[in-house]
């Protein structure tokens, strides 16, 4: 399954190759990233998207913790979060029906033409990645000549906010034990 | 006050309370030494040999509680940190390596004796830094001490280009608070969490205590103690763990895993709750995941909270120091009866004496040097109160079964990354650290050889470590295993040695070979009676074997156990047979 990560971290010199290199090195295979700066000069996000199984995403959130300079972690795969993805797509419109039938689709989606040239044009889809996806799908009646995606960036819903943690000593997360005395589920890989 | 980076580094360290450091010079180094020259109040120790420096390092360190130091230069001196770097990051040991650097203007040109240090180490260090200006020199060796002896502790690497230790700065030492967001030293434990704990050990029949190196890192001997008192728990050991409970102790089963002893391990498969104490469920003590302790219920306290459910899956999961937690366990206890359980445990035990070798070559004497005899004499000959350093192979589990420890602190060896080589740099560190300890260096023919040029430095300081050379000819731990899961092919495990004994003289180090057990005594006597090092080599028996073993990811029941006697059909004529 998939799981979404968001990250806080401080915003110094080779921050991100330590989160990377975390999941390199225990082997969990991410599937997109992406850095930005916050609100915060200090503090960096990244979301990272990752495959893996379903206890994966403690296990990562465990690890991130163990970096120095990562402020806070929160696996939002199972709670409500605005996820988007945004794509720039080059494709060929030669002529005025090629250049239309683009303009007609981007209409439609919801997309912007950000450069119209005399061979190609670039649309922009920021969106879910469903309809990023169908979007793109719908673009292949044109010849696509380049194309490139961020990968998800997400934000939970709701007031609760990760910045309004930040720079106060946070506990380490543990974990609140089984109430119902259930003996312990061994790995069955 | 005007100081150079390399000045500054020099005030840091005192005011972290350093009066010893290992190093080794160079270039890129080489203002932070010329600056040493105006702190003569600390002692500054050379190995001959990075690596080896930084095994001293540790040894120090784990020795006295004090984080331990290394220095080194640019390029060849950094990379030659890495295997010390990686064995105190997996053993959880303090340590500060600061690193000289190529000038700032030429980092990322390869330059001579360029190599990203900070780069190579990432994985094997807790945190790292490549300081930019010679005004953060100041906090980064702070955070850098901090980050390395609290929480889990580890090793903390320090890089300084040659500029930045040049310039002079007006300097003030940042007084104040650590600002580190992202750092947490996790202490107590939430309330509910000590309640899920007291009502699993208030229901169980058969529990048992795994001690950990978190119980000596945390302090928290005396709590454990308390508890298995009140409490009536058995307390097994890990390899790291040993030290945090007496081995004497009636409630105590010995070391757990790969070669501990079968008590320990049975116990651990049918235990009813395990009380995981700063301990980590590593493969060399779990074996078989799927069938680890099918039955039981399971408390893990530790302070790293990726550790928890890493493994094994545990009922209540406590990320906390565990000597808090136990404190909080402690006024809450009922006391327990567990006479079933612990008479089980010592069927088990009587059924391993039965197969001991020492016992079955007091019965039947072959003549021959039997490395577990040279470890029980020693033991018998030190009273048990040796500082002991063991290396890695067959001696260190001989070392870890036939010398029961009953101090905190007294047994220094390489455990999660098993690094042939430690044992006796680690000892020169040990006995740096605690010059009031008599400190034996146990070490393989092999593993010794791997960093024998420390002699060099033991002469040089005059560390009076006394080394016990295993000395059976081989690799001796991997052709157990080409013995057992190879069908005896031999390859690349028979050593051609040295004369140890002459090699020590070179180093002016007084030095003899024992190879019966009737010299043992005698010669422990005289290496104890010199002030100063000494090596006594012992020549073993080759094909020996250590007994009882897990093999790797078997089921950690299914042992392969020493024959008893009578089970053993050409036992009159064979007694060491397998
Ligand atoms: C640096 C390093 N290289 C290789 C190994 C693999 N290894 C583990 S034990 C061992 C044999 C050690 O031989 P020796 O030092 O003579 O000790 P013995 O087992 O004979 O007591 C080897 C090669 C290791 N642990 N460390
Ligand atoms: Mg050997």
């Amino acid at each position: 399954m998939k799981h979404t990560l968001i990250c806080l971290v401080e915003n110094k010199p080779g921050v991100l190759n330590r989160v990377v290199s975390m999941f390199r090195r225990r082997n969990f295979n991410m599937d997109s990233l992406t850095v930005g700066r916050t609100h915060n000069p200090d503090i960096s996000r990244i979301t990272i998207v990752m495959e893996g199984e379903a206890g994966d995403g403690k296990k990562v959130v465990m690890t991130l913790y163990k970096l120095i300079d990562v402020i806070e972690v929160q696996d939002v795969t199972n709670i409500p979060t605005i996820n988007r993805d945004l794509a720039l797509v080059k494709v060929r419109t030669p002529d005025a029906y090629a250049r239309n039938a683009v303009t007609d689709l981007c209409y439609e989606r919801g997309a912007h033409l950000v450069d119209i040239g005399p061979e190609v044009t670039i649309v922009e889809l920021a969106g879910a990645e469903e309809s990023v996806e169908s979007f793109v799908d719908a673009l292949h009646q044109f010849e696509i000549v380049e194309m490139v995606r961020t990968g998800r960036v997400s934000m939970g819903r709701g007031i609760r906010t990760m910045e309004q943690r930040d720079y106060k000593s946070t506990r380490f997360p543990t974990y609140t034990p089984s109430m119902n005395g259930g003996s312990a589920e061994h790995d069955d890989e | 006050m005007k100081l150079s980076g390399a000045e500054i580094v020099w005030e840091c360290l005192l005011r972290e309370g350093v009066d010893l450091v290992f190093g080794y010079p160079g270039g890129a180094i080489l203002p932070i030494y010329d600056a040493l020259t105006r702190y003569p109040q600390i002692r500054h120790v050379l190995p001959r040999h990075e690596q080896g420096g930084t095994h001293m390092a540790e040894g120090y360190a784990r020795a006295t509680g004090k984080v331990g130091v290394m220095l080194a230069t640019s390029g060849p001196g950094a990379t030659n940190l890495v295997t010390g770097l990686a064995n105190a990051m997996m053993d959880s040991s303090p340590l500060v390596a600061i690193t000289g650097q190529v000038p700032l203007p030429a980092i990322g040109t390869d330059a001579f004796q360029e190599t990203d240090v900070t780069g190579c180490t990432l994985p094997v260090t807790k945190h790292s830094y490549l300081v930019t200006r010679t005004e953060d020199i100041a906090y980064s060796i702070r955070e850098a001490f901090y980050i390395a002896r609290t929480g889990r502790p580890g090793p903390v690497l320090v890089d300084i280009p040659k500029d930045v230790q040049n310039r002079v700065i007006e300097f003030h030492y940042p007084e104040g608070e650590l600002r580190l967001p992202g750092y947490n030293v996790p202490g107590k434990a939430h309330p509910k969490e000590i309640e899920a704990a007291l009502d699993l050990i208030h229901s169980a029949k058969r529990p048992l205590i795994l001690a950990g190196h978190g119980v000596l890192m945390s302090g928290a001997m005396e709590e454990i103690r308390n508890f298995a008192e009140i409490t009536q728990t058995p307390v097994a050991l890990t390899l790291l763990g040993k030290g945090s409970f007496p081995e004497n102790h009636p409630l105590c089963v010995g070391m757990m895993g790969m070669h501990g002893t079968a008590a320990a391990n049975q116990a651990i498969q049918q235990a009813d709750l395990l009380l995981a104490f700063g301990m980590r469920f590593d493969d060399r003590v779990t074996g078989n995941l799927k069938t680890y302790s099918p039955d039981s219920k399971k408390i893990h306290v530790e302070i790293d909270p990726s550790e928890i459910n890493k493994n094994v899956k545990v009922d209540v999961g406590i990320c906390g120091d565990l000597k808090m937690v136990v404190r909080q366990l402690l006024p809450k206890l009922q006391t327990g009866q567990h006479q079933e359980w612990i008479g089980q445990i010592r069927d088990w035990e009587e059924d391993t004496s039965e197969r001991d070798i020492l016992l079955q070559l007091a019965a039947h004497p072959d003549g021959k040097l039997w490395a577990a005899q040279v470890i029980a004499e020693l033991f018998r000959c030190t009273e048990g109160k040796a500082l002991t350093v063991s290396d890695v192979g067959q001696h260190q589990m001989l070392e870890a079964q036939y010398y029961p420890h009953t101090r905190p602190h007294s047994l220094l060896t390489s455990g999660g990354l098993g690094t042939m080589g430690f044992g006796m740099p680690a000892a020169i560190g040990a006995k740096l650290g605690r010059p009031e300890e008599e400190v034996w260096a146990i070490v393989g023919d092999g593993g010794f050889q791997m960093t024998l040029t420390e002699l060099g430095t033991a002469m040089q300081e005059n560390v009076g470590i006394h080394i016990a050379i295993i000395n059976n000819s081989y690799l001796g731990m991997v052709r157990q295993w080409q013995e057992f899961f190879y069908e005896e092919r031999y390859q690349s495990t028979p050593l051609k040695n040295p004369d140890f004994v002459k090699l020590a003289e070179a180093y002016d180090i007084p030095a003899r070979r024992v190879s019966t057990k009737e010299e043992i005594e005698e010669a422990v006597a005289w290496a104890r009676s010199i002030d100063g090092p000494t090596l006594i080599e012992f020549v073993v028996v080759q094909n020996d074997i250590v007994y009882p073993m897990v093999p790797a990811g078997a089921d950690l029941h299914a042992m392969i156990r020493r024959p008893k006697p009578s089970e053993s059909p050409d036992f009159e004529n064979n007694p060491t047979a397998i």
